[in-house]
């Protein structure tokens, strides 16, 4: 499992199947100290992501976030932007939104994934789709992140009290003290249309949410 | 909407006409590549790939679409056109071939230098270019990428299905041979 790419998207029908509690036991027994070490050698090679990502263990996967659903209104917030300005996602009504949370700054599959949406942020805005991102960083974090990555998006700080946002969401992980990687597509009216929740260090792309804007548009027009 | 998995295929298929392919049409097992020309992982896979169409041979049709990830490769962009540039004097495959085995030198006056290498039309080159002639062809590579679920550089498309294994060599000499036995 942790040869795979961590950065590659989950395979089809990979998600939802939860193994049952003595599987999970299981495989946190079998990660000894030694183990640990081999995975960090054999991955070095073919991506030296973080691997304490890669691990579940028992607690969290028992709190393998089922994310607010398809329907479900989008909770409004208010969190900083940069240190000095906030931003609501109230402020986004009238066109659809795009939340991205993700664990952490400068962690290398999130820099993978939001270096993705920069690059795909044309494809974005021909929805008037607003891209906007939330981990539990803070904002000075966020703006140091942001311009070594050339990020030009929101970058939220979900930082007090910490990951309050990413709770509202249901996507806080509690074991590692930052968010799930979710995504969520919102629409005009400040409802959810579609939301998923990637295994935290597999970067999900950009296809699932060029997908879900599509089929928003298709709504839009036959309604 | 409420669709949270999906199939990870290519959505733009192979079109021995339009893309960089080695190999024949009538091979058993078709790889695709999305590359990015600095990023280092591509750089690992390079020669890996060689080896494959060693140890494959004319089972295996190879072909490379572009990926630059210009946020964290400034230089990606610029190399993906050279190469693009470098077709349309119908040298793709050796334009490729250096920026992967040089891939830590890809500024514009080493691209230049490359052409100039390759014997091409230096003057035409440069002029394309400066006119980002190719800039849309490398686009449309990229977004038929993105379309097909390419999340990261390299990602390998075995006859259309993402290969979302590791691709060190034996495991992807192993997903070559079973899919090129696969009728």
């Amino acid at each position: 499992m942790l040869a795979r790419r961590p950065h590659a998207s989950p395979p089809p029908g990979g998600r939802g199947k939860a193994c049952p509690p003595w599987v999970v036991g299981l495989v946190t027994y079998r990660y000894s100290f030694q183990d640990v070490l081999d995975v960090r050698v054999k991955r070095f090679w073919v991506h030296p992501t973080d691997h304490a990502e890669g691990i579940m263990t028992k607690a969290d996967a028992a709190r393998h976030a089922s994310p607010l659903r398809p329907g479900d209104r989008a909770p409004d917030f208010e969190l900083p932007a940069t240190p000095d300005q906030k931003v609501m996602l109230s402020d986004f009504r009238g066109r659809p939104v795009i939340l991205v949370f993700y664990p952490e700054d400068w962690s290398p599959v999130c820099s993978d994934q939001l270096g993705l949406y920069q690059a795909v942020l044309p494809e974005f805005q021909k929805f008037g789709a607003e891209l906007i991102a939330i981990s539990v960083d803070s904002a000075w974090s966020h703006l140091a992140f942001a311009k070594d990555r050339n990020l030009h998006f929101p970058l939220l700080a979900d930082f007090e009290p910490k990951g309050n946002v990413a709770r509202m969401y249901h996507v806080y992980r509690d074991v590692a003290g930052t968010s799930e990687r979710a995504l969520f597509v919102i629409d005009a009216e400040g409802v959810i249309r579609w939301s998923y929740v990637s295994p935290v260090g597999v970067n999900p792309g950009a296809d699932g949410i060029l997908r879900a804007l599509e089929e928003l548009n298709g709504r839009e027009e036959t309604t | 909407m409420s669709r949270t998995e999906w199939d990870a295929v290519l959505t733009l298929p192979v079109d021995q006409e339009r893309d960089h392919v080695q190999g024949a049409v009538s091979a058993a097992v078709t790889l695709v590549q999305y590359g990015d020309y600095e990023c280092p992982y591509c750089g690992q896979a390079y020669p890996i790939i060689k080896d494959m169409q060693a140890r494959v041979g004319d089972r295996l049709r190879f072909v490379f679409r572009n990926f630059p990830i210009s946020t964290s490769h400034p230089h990606a962009e610029h190399a993906a056109e050279a190469a693009e540039a470098a077709d349309a004097q119908g040298e793709f495959w050796r334009m490729h071939d250096l920026l992967y085995e040089r891939q830590r030198h890809l500024a514009d006056g080493d691209l230049h230098a490359y052409a100039e290498e390759l014997g091409l039309d230096v003057e035409r080159f440069d002029k394309e270019m400066a006119e980002h002639v190719h800039a849309a062809r490398v686009y449309e590579d990229f977004m038929s990428g993105v379309r097909s679920g390419v999340n990261g550089t390299p990602t390998f498309y075995i006859n259309g299905v993402r290969h979302d294994d590791s691709y060190e060599a034996e495991v992807l000499l192993e997903a070559l041979e079973r899919a090129a036995a696969t009728p």
